[in-house]
């Protein structure tokens, strides 16, 4: 198992769920988050003050996928979170030691 | 329980106060009317339209406090956007009792040495139903002092911007009570009372750009250079964490100043409706040149930027707006905009923390329309009032600019020592880790937003 880490433009949030809806995908974790990447930051100014907005807010969706669906899944968020723009986001994908549904107990795959 | 029970106590004690007070105001209220009503047929008539005005104005007026709380509340961080407008929201509760106990006598009592009012009025002791032809010939004098109430509510809040995010409360209240003592009460008789200097003196200020934003202008530069800057100013991030209240809450002292202004003309007519249209034309074209002149300076027309330019264009025309036509509003507020926006930005060359720019809108604002009167000012708007230098009289502008520097000198010195004393009795500001908590949880143990 797996699980998918995908910072995104909170503008493409709809288009990548819907899209992953559709391919079967039954669940997801979604969390404000800032940060910066290639991007940078940008300047605000207050009332001739001037204020450099370090962390950009972003998106974050977590998703548990079986291992064998990974490179589809991967390559559904990738084409639905594109705009081909500086901050587009990030991709992070990690090892998933186990998974439970805490309503029933099932574990692993059965419980994503 | 013991300490709800002496909450009691105290409160019982002051029930039979009331008594002996009322007990006193009854044995007045006969006597009063005994001596009027021989008199009656010159005694001067309530009319129902001034009145109503004066009374309609005052709410307005009222109104300006709460809208002055969520205009700063906007511009503070989020941790502290309670207190802050508990600054403003409080001044309401302290004002109106000290206005009633010995503030209105002393503002408006009759002249001591052309200083300050007597003590006559004390408790508003003869200040009744019937007018008091010296201020306001055909409303009841109370009509004219809960007017002027408001007036001493709002100039001490003005003030709280400059000291936002780090003033401690409990010394904010005593600050209240001496600040309006020394400083609002002797200013308000100079300027409006009977016998006041300036009044004599024939200088103008018809709705209080002298005894309300120059007063408070000042007295907040003295308070930020002596408080000190915020707790990592220049460093830390302090944007407003909310610029939607702030712009409710400038459209609300928009709306209020109708009645500050219009009102200032104690009396329904030509010229409460010729101070209302220019009040309402010099912040229009204050909320434009500011826009503008950020816009072009920055690069962006900004939100805040236009509310600014509003509140400093209804500043400007404050004094001037019982004396101006219509054309010479419009200038007063495009300069007044441009020259306050050039304010705020000067403040950071200073180095001192004016956190919400009091010095800027009202300090440089109030300073402007008090010279502007001297400039605009025609007789043919108000007869009452005087030719400025456009109008072919220079001796207006002498007279203005001597009262605003006397103003200006009042205000700083005595705020200076009002702080230095208190400094060295309850302390000014909260300590290091309440102002990073923030003012909100540190001094009034809640918090604005528990999203």
């Amino acid at each position: 198992m797996k699980k998918i880490e995908a910072i995104i433009k909170h503008y493409k949030l709809d288009e990548v769920r819907d899209a992953l809806n559709k391919i079967g995908v039954q669940g997801m974790t979604v969390t404000e988050v800032k940060g910066f990447g290639r991007q940078k930051g940008h300047m605000e100014v207050y009332r001739g003050v001037e204020y450099e907005v370090k962390f950009l807010p972003k998106v974050k969706i977590e998703v548990a996928v079986p291992a064998e669906r990974l490179e589809d899944i991967l390559r559904v968020i990738q084409d639905n979170a594109r705009t081909g723009e500086i901050g587009d986001g990030k991709i992070f994908v990690s090892n998933l030691e186990d998974v439970i549904r805490v309503r029933t107990g099932e574990r692993g795959r059965d419980a994503i | 329980m013991k300490r709800l029970l002496s909450i009691l106590v105290i409160t019982l004690t002051m029930l039979s106060f009331a008594n002996i007070v009322i007990a006193e105001e009854e044995q007045i209220a006969p006597a009063a009317t005994e001596a009027v009503s021989p008199a009656a047929s010159s005694a001067p008539k309530v009319d129902t339209g001034d009145t109503s005005w004066v009374l309609i104005s005052s709410a307005l007026v009222m109104l300006m406090t709460p809208g002055l709380a969520l205009f700063y509340g906007g511009m503070v961080r989020r941790k502290n956007v309670l207190g802050t407008i508990m600054q403003s929201f409080i001044a309401l509760g302290v004002m109106t009792i000290l206005w009633v106990l010995y503030g209105y006598s002393l503002s408006f009592g009759p002249d001591v040495g052309h200083i300050i009012g007597n003590l006559d009025w004390i408790g508003l002791k003869g200040v009744g139903l019937e007018p008091n032809p010296d201020y306001a010939a055909t409303i009841p004098h109370q009509a004219f002092m809960i007017f002027q109430m408001m007036f001493a509510v709002i100039t001490p809040a003005l003030i709280t911007g400059a000291i936002a995010e780090r003033f401690k409360f409990s010394t904010y209240l005593v600050f209240l009570v001496i600040w309006a003592t020394f400083v609002y009460f002797p200013l308000a008789h100079w300027v409006w009372g009977v016998g006041g200097w300036i009044r004599n003196l024939g200088a103008l200020d018809f709705a209080g750009g002298l005894v309300v934003h120059i007063s408070s202008g000042v007295s907040a530069l003295a308070a930020a250079i002596f408080v000190g800057k915020r707790k990592g100013y220049g460093k830390e991030p302090m944007m407003p964490h909310n610029i939607t209240m702030t712009l409710i809450g400038a459209s609300l002292l928009w709306f209020g100043w109708f009645g500050f202004n219009g009102g200032s003309a104690v009396a329904s007519g030509s010229l409460a409706t010729s101070a209302f249209v220019v009040t309402h034309i010099a912040t229009a074209a204050a909320a434009l040149s500011w826009m503008f002149a950020e816009w072009k300076h920055r690069g962006k027309p900004t939100a805040l930027g236009a509310a600014s330019g509003a509140v400093a264009g209804l500043v400007a025309i404050t004094p001037a707006s019982g004396f101006v036509g219509p054309m010479s509003s419009i200038v007063i507020g495009l300069v007044g905009g441009v020259i306050c926006y050039m304010a705020i930005n000067l403040k950071s060359k200073f180095g001192y923390d004016d956190s919400l720019d009091v010095v800027g809108v009202h300090g440089v604002g109030g300073t402007w329309g008090a010279i502007a009167t001297g400039l605009f000012a025609s007789k043919a708007i108000n007869a009452a009032g005087n030719d400025g230098l456009f109008f072919g009289n220079p001796s207006l502008l002498v007279n203005q600019l001597i009262s605003v520097g006397a103003a200006w000198v009042y205000s700083f010195v005595i705020t200076l020592i009002i702080l230095k004393l208190l400094d060295a009795t309850m302390g000014l500001r909260v300590d290091e880790e309440s102002e990073y908590a923030g003012l909100d949880l540190a001094q009034h143990g809640e918090s604005g937003y528990t999203l």
